[in-house]
């Protein structure tokens, strides 16, 4: 088990190069740079002599490999370099910044999709064609459906305009300083609360439905037939033996969606004007400010591997079958 | 300066003069609520929504709309623009010529303090001459400086500045925010100017407000200079909070979230009719400081033809495009010079919509409709047909694309239009002259020097003649209006410019949009003028029994 994981890890460090040489010609085949952005390209004040020396400080005077080459040296000593936007503040700083209300937003939109799935999709799955399915279904349907941003201007339509209840975007009100420790709380969850619900949705419809497919599969195994035969109580038969072994697809799924935790929604965030890393890189790719795509890029590249190879240890682990199998390869 | 020019970035902007504050080169046309009779009085918020995040704090250094939103009002330049665009002292007293044009004295204000106690003086100034200038400061706005021969400070209230050669724009250059030597003179030195804190945390300005917070992507907090050389303003707290989506902005205006926004056309007319909101805030309407036009590649030999040219005015309603487009929130131009402003020339041939005439000028440049198909065509029998271009994200650009499209149909010409993302649009296309007609926009600056767009020496692949323009009598007119420092000498030379452009019609100029703002209206104070509604900031106020927030 130790040398497959050890193995796996010494097979993630090419195929991290790999990721990231690609991503950074990618980077640079896009039109315009940010010497030229910064110098007020197309306008009348545009200096081509500005614009040669931020090349020059930048770099990007010299051969593209010459280009990755020094960015991927300072990476090995985790230096992720300065920012090219004009605060040129360090890399690191800037996403560390973003990081945590992305995070905080993620984590708990997981946490409710996850609470709210499992039950749904097993409901649904159990009584297949009931009014509940059916019901379920169409939900689930329209969640698909349903574009964020639409949704989310809706909600802030009615609770933000209408109603007054909640507040439309931002994270504090502007009084948040003068409240007292309870109020501050409670205004942040407040201003969270419309951005939660909207990211939920569309991800409830996907999990949802995963589950139920799982489920549904599951229930009609030997040794659901064999749990009944036996006796048991229909709520232990799917309660233990069926959602169990339902769960283990999610398990995957869940340790894939690790590196979108910290990805951050670019159009949730934008509509809520919500400082996260969804906007951060927006804000990065439109000024081309390369340090800032190709750190946070390397953030994530690293994180779906780890999480690919963190979901394939557990499943061996929840799953005693893929653990047996995996001997017997070896041998 | 507001980018009131169109959706952000979107607009090919011209001249990003760093002036004075303010800065919108507008004439108002309605004047909304502007109730007296209230005390003026301290207190209160005023909350301001930008859509980007600022990218620093010395706004010399930067080129983002936003940062210098927040820039102009923690700096102060020598002169400014008053409410009619008048260039006025600011730092400076006053201000001397030589005769020649070459010789400029200010003198300055004694009662200056920056931001952190320390007299601002003489030296202050040529310290930011000698940052502008420095081949080590990343600035897009080194140009204005080009021209100037030595800045001298005989004492500590007197700058002096010699030229090379008289240059037209030497008053307004200094308009240039100034930065304080004793806090940024050895970051300047070494070129790191960028990584100073006060680019970062804490700028230190002369201006009326001192920076408070900045919470990268949420938003920026400023206080009321209680020091500063005109008085306190009567605002305490300005908060500018970044939203980058315009439909939150709008949510946000009608729950009175932010007490200003810019509208579109269709929330100004549509949008924004109902009583509580006509309550809640007065609407101002003014021509922005940009135009739209139709532009061609005149390498190309049809449109190298004059006369194919006037027929295109002729073909085009531009009543029609203005009511289509913009719901009637413009004016139609007839050359690159704003109406209200002082280069605006008014007396030139105009184009009315003529389909007539414009049949007429296209069958003497030689396309006839030969075998009554509907369809134009040359001695060699091809048809006239081209591609007309214009950027994404831009839905005013396409509109007008598509009546262009229409009414050039109606003369039997055929048009495809096609939409490029922009980067790749500027760099792929316009820069490297690969377009037949384009629909584009100008952003103007507040001098009416434009070198740069219609001289022809500026036809190179990175400069901005992009249309390839070339007229000898256009160059000497160009030459003369930036090289004399008196208004009505120039005044002359850029009327007779807009004669010629407006004969040649090197491109179609369609018309000057609207800045449509809106603002709350527990704020008084506000006197729409020539300079938009943004200049006179500091006399803003809200009466005491309407603040809204109270606390700092």
């Amino acid at each position: 088990m130790l040398l497959y994981a050890l193995r796996r890890l010494l097979l993630a460090v090419p195929l991290l190069i790999g990721i990231t040489f690609i991503s950074f010609l990618v980077i640079h085949l896009a039109p315009g740079e940010p010497s030229e952005i910064q110098t007020g390209d197309m306008s009348i004040q545009s200096d081509k002599q500005m614009r040669e020396r931020l090349r020059e400080e930048y770099g990007l005077d010299k051969p593209l490999h010459m280009q990755y080459w020094n960015w991927f040296s300072r990476l090995t000593r985790l230096d992720f370099g300065k920012s090219f936007s004009p605060d040129a503040r360090p890399v690191l700083q800037k996403i560390s910044e973003r990081l945590p209300v992305t995070l905080l937003l993620n984590v708990v939109e997981m946490l409710i999709i996850v609470a709210l799935a499992v039950p749904i999709g097993a409901l649904s799955a159990t009584r297949q064609y009931s009014t509940f399915d059916k019901v379920t279904t169409v939900f689930v349907f329209v969640g698909f459906a349903t574009p964020d941003f639409w949704l989310a201007l809706l909600l802030m339509i009615l609770f933000g305009v209408q109603l007054g209840w909640l507040p439309i975007s931002g994270l504090r009100s502007l009084n948040w300083e003068y409240l007292s420790f309870w109020r501050q709380q409670g205004d942040f969850v407040g201003h969270l609360l419309l951005p939660i619900v909207v990211a939920t949705f569309g991800g409830l419809a996907g999990f949802s439905r995963y589950m139920r497919q799982s489920m549904l599969e599951v229930v009609r195994q030997d040794y659901i037939q064999s749990a009944r035969a036996k006796g048991l109580a229909e709520r232990v038969v799917i309660g233990k033996h069926a959602l169990r072994n339902a769960m283990l697809p999610i398990v995957t799924v869940l340790g894939l969606s690790l590196p979108g935790l910290i990805g951050g929604s670019v159009i949730v965030e934008s509509i809520f004007a919500i400082p996260g890393m969804g906007q951060l890189m927006v804000q990065a790719v439109f000024e081309r400010d390369y340090p800032v795509i190709m750190g946070n890029l390397v953030i994530v590249a690293t994180l779906t591997l780890v999480a690919n190879l963190v979901a394939d240890i557990t499943y061996s682990f929840v799953d005693p079958r893929i653990r047996v199998g995996g001997r017997r390869g070896r041998r | 300066m507001k980018p009131f020019a169109s959706a952000g970035p979107l607009a090919l902007t011209l001249a990003l003069a760093l002036g004075g504050c303010g800065g919108e080169a507008d004439s108002a046309v309605e004047q909304v609520g502007a109730r007296g009779g209230e005390k003026a009085a301290y207190g209160d918020t005023f909350i301001e929504a930008l859509t980007g995040n600022i990218s620093g704090l010395i706004p010399n250094i930067l080129s983002d709309s936003a940062s210098f939103e927040v820039g102009s009002l923690i700096y102060s330049g020598l002169v400014m623009r008053d409410r009619d665009l008048n260039v006025v002292p600011e730092l400076a007293e006053s201000w001397k010529f030589s005769k020649d044009c070459l010789n400029l004295t200010f003198k300055l204000r004694s009662n200056v303090r920056w931001h952190d106690g320390q007299p601002f003086t003489a030296s202050d100034v040529v310290f930011t001459y000698d940052t502008m200038i420095n081949p080590k400061t990343p600035t897009a706005y080194r140009e204005d400086f080009k021209a100037v021969e030595s800045v001298t400070a005989p004492d500590p209230l007197t700058v002096r500045i010699r030229y090379k050669q008289p240059y037209a724009k030497a008053l307004q250059s200094w308009g240039t925010w100034v930065l304080p030597q004793h806090l940024l003179e050895p970051y300047v030195r070494e070129g790191k100017l960028r990584e100073a804190p006060q680019n970062r945390s804490n700028p230190v300005g002369t201006g009326a407000y001192r920076f408070n917070q900045w919470k990268p992507g949420e938003k920026v907090v400023l206080v009321a200079n209680p020091d500063y050389f005109e008085g306190r303003p009567y605002i305490s707290r300005v908060v500018y909070r970044i939203i980058p989506s315009q439909a939150t902005i709008f949510l946000e205006l009608k729950a009175r979230g932010v007490d200003s926004a810019g509208l579109t056309a269709l929330q100004f007319k549509r949008q924004t009719e109902y009583p509580a909101f006509r309550k809640a805030y007065h609407k101002y309407q003014y021509p922005a400081n940009a135009y739209t036009y139709l532009g061609f590649n005149l390498k190309d030999p049809r449109f190298a033809d004059r006369r194919v040219r006037q027929a295109f005015a002729h073909a085009i309603d531009k009543r029609e495009l203005i009511d289509g487009v913009l719901l009637g929130l413009g004016r139609d131009a007839t050359g690159p010079y704003k109406p209200g402003t002082w280069a605006y020339n008014g007396n030139v041939r105009t184009y009315p919509h003529d389909l007539e005439k414009a049949r007429a000028l296209l069958a003497a440049a030689g396309w006839r409709d030969k075998n009554a198909d509907g369809l134009l065509v040359n001695r060699d029998g091809q048809p006239f047909k081209f591609e007309l271009m214009t950027n994404q994200g831009n839905d005013e650009r396409k509109k007008v694309a598509e009546i262009v499209q229409a009414s050039l149909k109606e003369l039997g010409i055929q048009v495809e239009i096609r939409v490029i993302e922009w980067a790749s649009f500027l760099k792929e296309y316009i820069k490297k002259r690969r377009f037949e007609a384009i629909i584009l926009g100008w952003g103007i600056g507040l001098d009416p020097d434009q070198y740069e767009i219609w001289h022809s020496s500026k036809t190179g692949p990175d400069e901005l003649n992009h249309i390839s323009y070339a007229n000898p009598e256009v160059d000497a007119l160009l030459d003369a209006g930036r090289s004399s420092c008196l208004q009505e000498d120039r005044k002359k030379y850029y009327d007779r410019l807009q004669e010629v452009l407006a004969e040649d019609q090197p491109l179609v100029f369609l018309y000057f949009r609207d800045a449509l703002p809106v603002v709350s209206a527990r704020v008084r104070g506000i006197v729409p003028a020539p300079n938009g509604i943004r200049y006179n900031f500091n006399e803003w106020y809200v009466p005491k029994h309407l603040q809204r927030y109270t606390a700092g």
